[in-house]
């Protein structure tokens, strides 16, 4: 059956890419009414068979994994075991790392995200990234989020205006922040930045939403608010969310995968992994055996 | 009590018995430094008393209004003043974008490797040039190969490559000091690179940017010899009417006067007006930068 789905889309594979994601003369043959899907529930986001190397060094070794639409997946595992690095590839961030290679398959809604046809501007906009540190830019609050709109050609002040506006009311910030959207962002406490970086991301209009552990330099209190707006953000998202608290993972998520090694060592619904893991590794990191 | 024992262990305990020593040797640190802080404050003090000392008495609303009359004995030196304005104004036009594009494509594109370490190294090197060696260089580049002649064009060129390498190193320091996170905050947006240095990174870097124009303006006001051969003229009949005209300039005004001319003693006292004018000068270039730094630094760091 799952031989079947992917047969599918290996047949498929080039005719369906997304139209903005297509450069040239591709973009005006594809068609953007008509996409065709697979039968059964296909995962909004595959990874098959990626390899990652620094160097010569592996950092990575055959990652195949599916992530589905308006779910929340966490990644766990112990530092170094290459959990940032796969949720960097889901993006194409981890190219601008010099002297790095990948080989394997990334595939969104069917189409390959490393073939040359993809842009990775436009990936980007449709999977969006929070940062394991939050990283406004030094700009007011106003501009942080207008500036996504801006470098995709939002030109209208009106509309403009009513995004961010939105944005931050998405991100649960809008109440703190509606009385100095002329104030640096920079003035923000952690959790707030973080919020207002959430609302910045969530501007462009992503499909699917990458968190690099998104709570690794907030307090209880401010990791409580993003993570009830992760669950939030979960019924129009697809959300992936690499995080190194097992806690926070059984909290958030709907299912999970453990990475070690640079290895998928086991995936599978939330529950199952923290109640009956089949692998011993699991069993052993997640009773704090390791790690 | 572990932990002091620990401590106790580790550190002797007269370390922290004998108060009077350290702090004995704290305060005569502290004595030598400041020493150090007030010889080099004497020094600039004194530079600026001695100038003023001298030099204010030749100042006045004519010296900075007028021509100079009479063999250069009287009148003022207002066309030497526009002259260093419009040289000092063209170098910055010609380094600041040469300077900071060239500084966007070392620390943000080119290929870490021996190809832009080499760049580097020779960046470093053109700070090193003695200003004499421009000097001939603009003469025989600008003014007798580009037929530019000897005027403000090839004056203002050759002193917009001496401030190039101000610029350039002043411009990467601040580029590289913006934070990683804020170019990968901009690219996960969907912004191209251009767009990412365009937008966050050059606005980020814009203060140090200023800084390095600050220090650069300071340096082509004062230059004389790579205007020696290229720009500047003892005495030019009323103010420069084209880029193509020769100018006269504070600098090169203040060395004809004290080496030139029939009336040395009444020469002196305007030279040391003129070097009041052109510290003024400078000191008002940099205090305006200085400023326009500041508004900046509100807008990003709250």
């Amino acid at each position: 059956m799952h031989d079947a789905v992917i047969d599918y889309e290996r047949q498929m594979g080039m005719e369906n890419f997304h139209p903005s994601l297509v450069r040239g003369p591709a973009g005006a043959d594809a068609e953007p009414g008509r996409e065709r899907r697979p039968p059964g529930p296909e995962p909004k986001l595959t990874a098959r068979g990626v390899n990652f190397y620094y160097g010569s060094k592996q950092a990575l070794r055959g990652i195949s994994i599916g992530f589905s639409r308006r779910r929340v997946t966490a990644i766990i595992g112990p530092s170094g075991c290459g959990k940032s690095t796969f949720i960097r590839l889901l993006n194409r961030m981890q190219e601008l790392v010099p002297g790095t290679r990948m080989e394997g398959e990334i595939l969104l809604d069917g189409m390959d995200i490393m073939s040359p046809a993809c842009d990775p501007p436009e990936l980007r906009k449709r999977v969006g990234m929070v940062f394991q540190k939050p990283n406004p830019f030094p700009k007011t609050i106003y501009e942080n989020i207008a500036y996504g709109l801006e470098v995709n050609g939002a030109r209208d002040r009106n509309l403009i205006e009513e995004k961010v506006v939105d944005s931050l009311k998405k991100a649960a910030l809008w109440g703190e922040v509606k009385d100095r959207l002329k104030d640096s962002a920079l003035g923000l406490s952690g959790g707030q930045q973080q919020r207002l970086c959430i609302a910045r991301c969530l501007a462009v209009e992503p499909e699917v939403i990458l968190f690099d552990e998104p709570c690794a330099s907030l307090d209880p209190i401010s990791t409580g608010k993003v993570e009830e707006l992760i669950l939030e953000l979960k019924k129009d998202y697809t959300i992936v969310i690499v995080t190194h608290n097992m806690q926070q993972a059984a909290r958030v998520s709907d299912r999970t995968a453990f990475f070690l090694m640079g290895e998928l060592v086991e995936e599978g619904d939330t529950e199952r992994i923290f109640k009956a893991p089949r692998d011993r590794r699991t069993e052993d990191y997640i009773t704090g055996r390791f790690g | 009590m572990t932990a002091a024992g620990a401590a106790g262990a580790v550190l002797p305990v007269r370390a922290l018995g004998r108060p009077k020593r350290r702090s004995l040797a704290q305060k005569l640190g502290f004595a030598v430094l400041g020493a150090c802080m007030a010889a080099n404050i004497l020094f600039l003090g004194a530079i600026l008393f001695f100038i003023a000392s001298r030099g204010l008495g030749a100042i006045s609303w004519a010296f900075l209004t007028q021509v100079p009359r009479d063999s250069m004995t009287a009148g003022g030196v207002a066309p030497a003043i526009a002259g260093t304005l419009y040289l000092t104004l063209g170098a910055v036009l010609f380094a600041l974008p040469l300077g900071v594009a060239c500084a966007v494509y070392l620390t943000e594109y080119s290929p870490k490797g021996w190809s832009s370490a080499l760049l580097r190294v020779g960046v470093n090197n053109l700070a090193g040039v003695p200003s004499v060696v421009f000097g001939l260089f603009g003469l025989t580049v600008f003014v007798k190969y580009f037929g530019f002649g000897v005027s403000i064009v090839s004056g203002s060129l050759t002193l917009g490559i001496l401030a190039l390498p101000v610029i350039i190193s002043a411009s990467q320091e601040a580029l590289t000091a913006v934070p990683q996170s804020v170019r990968e905050a901009s690219l996960a947006l969907g912004a191209t690179q251009w767009g990412t240095i365009r937008r966050v990174v050059l606005p980020a870097a814009l203060p140090g940017i200023l800084t390095g124009v600050i220090l650069s303006v300071g340096r082509v006001a004062g230059e004389t010899a790579p205007i020696l051969f290229t720009a500047a003229a003892f005495y030019v009949r009323g103010f420069p009417h084209s880029p193509m005209s020769e100018v006269m300039a504070l600098p090169y005004h203040i060395y004809a006067l004290m080496t030139e001319g029939t009336h040395p003693e009444m020469q002196t006292r305007i030279a040391y007006g003129c070097s009041l004018l052109l510290l003024a000068l400078v000191l008002s270039v940099s205090l305006i930068a200085i400023l326009i730094r500041q508004r900046q630094r509100k807008v990003y760091h709250a």
